[in-house]
């Protein structure tokens, strides 16, 4: 009996495919207020995103690095997705992107076209990979935060 | 030739399916699989010797020593040593190159002293001597590779000098396959007085060996790599500087007088082997040392040299393959790593393992290579004995599906 054909549109969704090919927010930002970076030491992937909040507000945000079609793809959809948001939102956007992933929860609404990547979660050894540029958001909305405290305790 | 169809039937773990396809197993420079007849020797040991070593009187005990020390000899025999007791037995090769870097580094490398590497080190070449720079204030050396994978011996020449106190290089890499002439840089590191220290572990599973010849002062390797079980290292060094370092760890079996205060170390390489060593592992490596030494090393070799041929001329066959390290399979080893435009080796690997076939990516413990090369990643296939050309077309054909998958004309349903 032939075997059927491994089939791949799960793990690489067309739109998956084209934010690989044709990353949106890729680059950096002239005037950036949070700058952070994450790197996979088991697989070398990077990422590296600048923030502008405003206001509790991300107003705009680019990323740089590299990586597999899953780690790019997936910080071309986040930036896309949180670009105008607020911290909060974005917060809730990280939030469901480690439910669908790491939990198997269905994807949450918030996350837009970010659901694309529920496949990954049938991956176990590539859900880092999406993941990355998860961390590194949240890592940047802590920041954003903190300084914004600063700000405050120093008025 | 090899009867590779035989020696496949040693190899129960080959005779399986993943994902539906039949396991191509193109992983093994990471580990091989193993035979029959060294799990059965791993049985065999637990169910009818099973005795602490090198203390008891009784037969079991008598028995598990001599079988233990028994691989010391065939592992003299397959790395060409004239004394097995300038064999140490440790847990991996990382922990033989720990050793020398504690037993002998300390004790001769001061501030101020070179220590030279190569940028085709893997990180267990390089950071047991970061951490003896940084417990001694010596200084690290890296000699440049060249852009067809070579160690680049001119640039050797440069780094090594009279503040060289060790050399320490991989004698077959495990990115590129590249075989060094160790003979040469032990010669030119010689001649500052510098020790050498070889990383065999690419090369022990893979070709002839006399360590005698090689003109290298310690040689360190792993059993699992070379049909052996986990857990087992091996460290060859020469009798004199052995015989002047003091122990890497204390404890039982390595001590010859214990007093309150201090004690007296047993002889070489007893004196390295403190605790209840891995008897079974040992034990059971020996099966493997044979079933190499039945095939031999010359042919081992040589069904290595053809099918690396083959493996590259496949791969470049490929549209926007490009093949990492010396093209000329004399010159390497069966590890070949590639990259492939516009695939990354991660989504690589993991399509072809949709189709059984296990291969290798990231940085393959070697991230000062990787930047060499500037690629942040490569794919790796690495073949051993009971391998064929059939398995490398089950990979390029796998290969191709990864292009179809990422092309942009690539329709999603015919995959």
């Amino acid at each position: 009996m032939p075997v059927p054909e491994p089939q791949f549109d799960d793990l690489y969704r067309e739109i998956i495919l084209d934010h690989f090919r044709r990353p949106r927010n890729q680059g950096k930002l002239a005037n950036p207020t949070q700058h952070a970076e994450g790197l996979n030491p088991v697989c070398g992937d990077e990422i590296v995103l600048d923030l502008a909040v405003r206001a509790g507000t991300i107003e705009d945000i680019a990323f740089s690095g590299m990586g597999c079609s899953i780690s790019q793809s997936t910080a071309s959809l986040l930036t896309e997705r949180v670009k105008g948001s607020t911290l909060e939102e974005a917060e809730q956007v990280v939030a469901g992107m480690s439910a669908m992933l790491i939990d198997g929860a269905p994807p949450a609404r918030e996350l837009g076209d970010l659901e694309a990547l529920q496949g990954v979660a049938k991956f176990p050894v590539r859900v880092k990979c999406a993941l990355l540029s998860c961390k590194v958001l949240e890592e940047g909305i802590d920041e954003a935060r903190n300084g914004t405290e600063a700000k405050e305790t120093n008025s | 030739m090899l009867d590779v169809a035989r020696i496949r039937r040693d190899f129960p773990i080959l005779d399986q399916e993943i994902n539906g396809y039949p396991l191509v197993y193109l992983d093994n420079a990471a580990t091989t699989q193993k035979p029959r007849q060294m799990i059965e020797a791993l049985v065999r040991y637990y169910e009818t010797t099973n005795a602490n070593i090198h203390r008891g009187i009784h037969t079991l005990a008598q028995r598990a020593t001599e079988q233990y020390e028994g691989v010391r000899e065939k592992v003299a025999r397959h790395i060409g040593a004239n004394n097995p007791q300038n064999i140490v037995f440790t847990r991996n090769a990382t922990e033989s190159i720990n050793l020398v870097a504690r037993a002998w580094g300390d004790a001769n490398v001061g501030e101020g002293d070179e220590i030279v590497l190569s940028l085709m080190e893997h990180h267990s070449n390089i950071v047991p001597w970061q951490l003896l720079a940084a417990r001694k204030g010596a200084v690290l050396r890296f000699v440049d590779v060249t852009d067809d994978g070579k160690m680049d011996l001119d640039d050797l020449r440069r780094k090594v000098g009279p503040k060289t106190k060790l050399v320490s290089v991989v004698h077959m890499s495990n990115v590129l396959g590249t075989i060094n002439p160790v003979t040469e840089i032990a010669e030119i590191a010689r001649r500052f007085g510098a020790v050498v220290v070889v990383d065999g572990a690419q090369s022990a599973p893979h070709v002839p060996l006399n360590v005698e010849a090689l003109g290298c002062d310690f040689f360190a390797f792993s059993a699992h790599k070379m049909l052996g079980p986990t857990g087992v290292g091996v460290l060859w060094g020469r009798r004199d500087l052995l015989e002047a370092m003091d122990p890497f760890l204390g404890g039982g079996e390595m001590i010859s007088v214990v007093r309150e205060q201090a004690s007296t170390w047993a002889d070489v390489p007893h004196r390295f082997e403190a605790g209840t060593p891995n008897i079974a592992d040992v034990i059971a490596f020996g099966a493997s040392l044979d079933y190499l030494s039945d095939i031999g090393m010359e042919n081992v070799r040589q069904h290595e040299i053809e099918l690396t041929g083959y493996t590259i001329d496949q791969l470049q066959r490929l549209d926007g393959v490009r093949v990492h390290g010396p093209l000329s399979p004399e010159e390497r080893g069966g590890a070949v790593s590639f990259s492939m435009e516009g695939i990354h080796p991660h989504d690589v690997s993991t399509i072809v393992d949709s189709y059984g076939v296990a291969i290798r990516a990231g940085h393959h413990c070697a991230q000062l290579l990787m930047r060499r090369l500037a690629v942040p990643a490569t794919s790796r296939a690495s073949l051993y004995i009971y391998n064929s050309e059939s398995d490398i077309d089950a990979l390029t054909a796998a290969l191709r599906k990864a292009q179809k998958v990422f092309s942009d004309a690539g329709t999603r349903t015919a995959v």
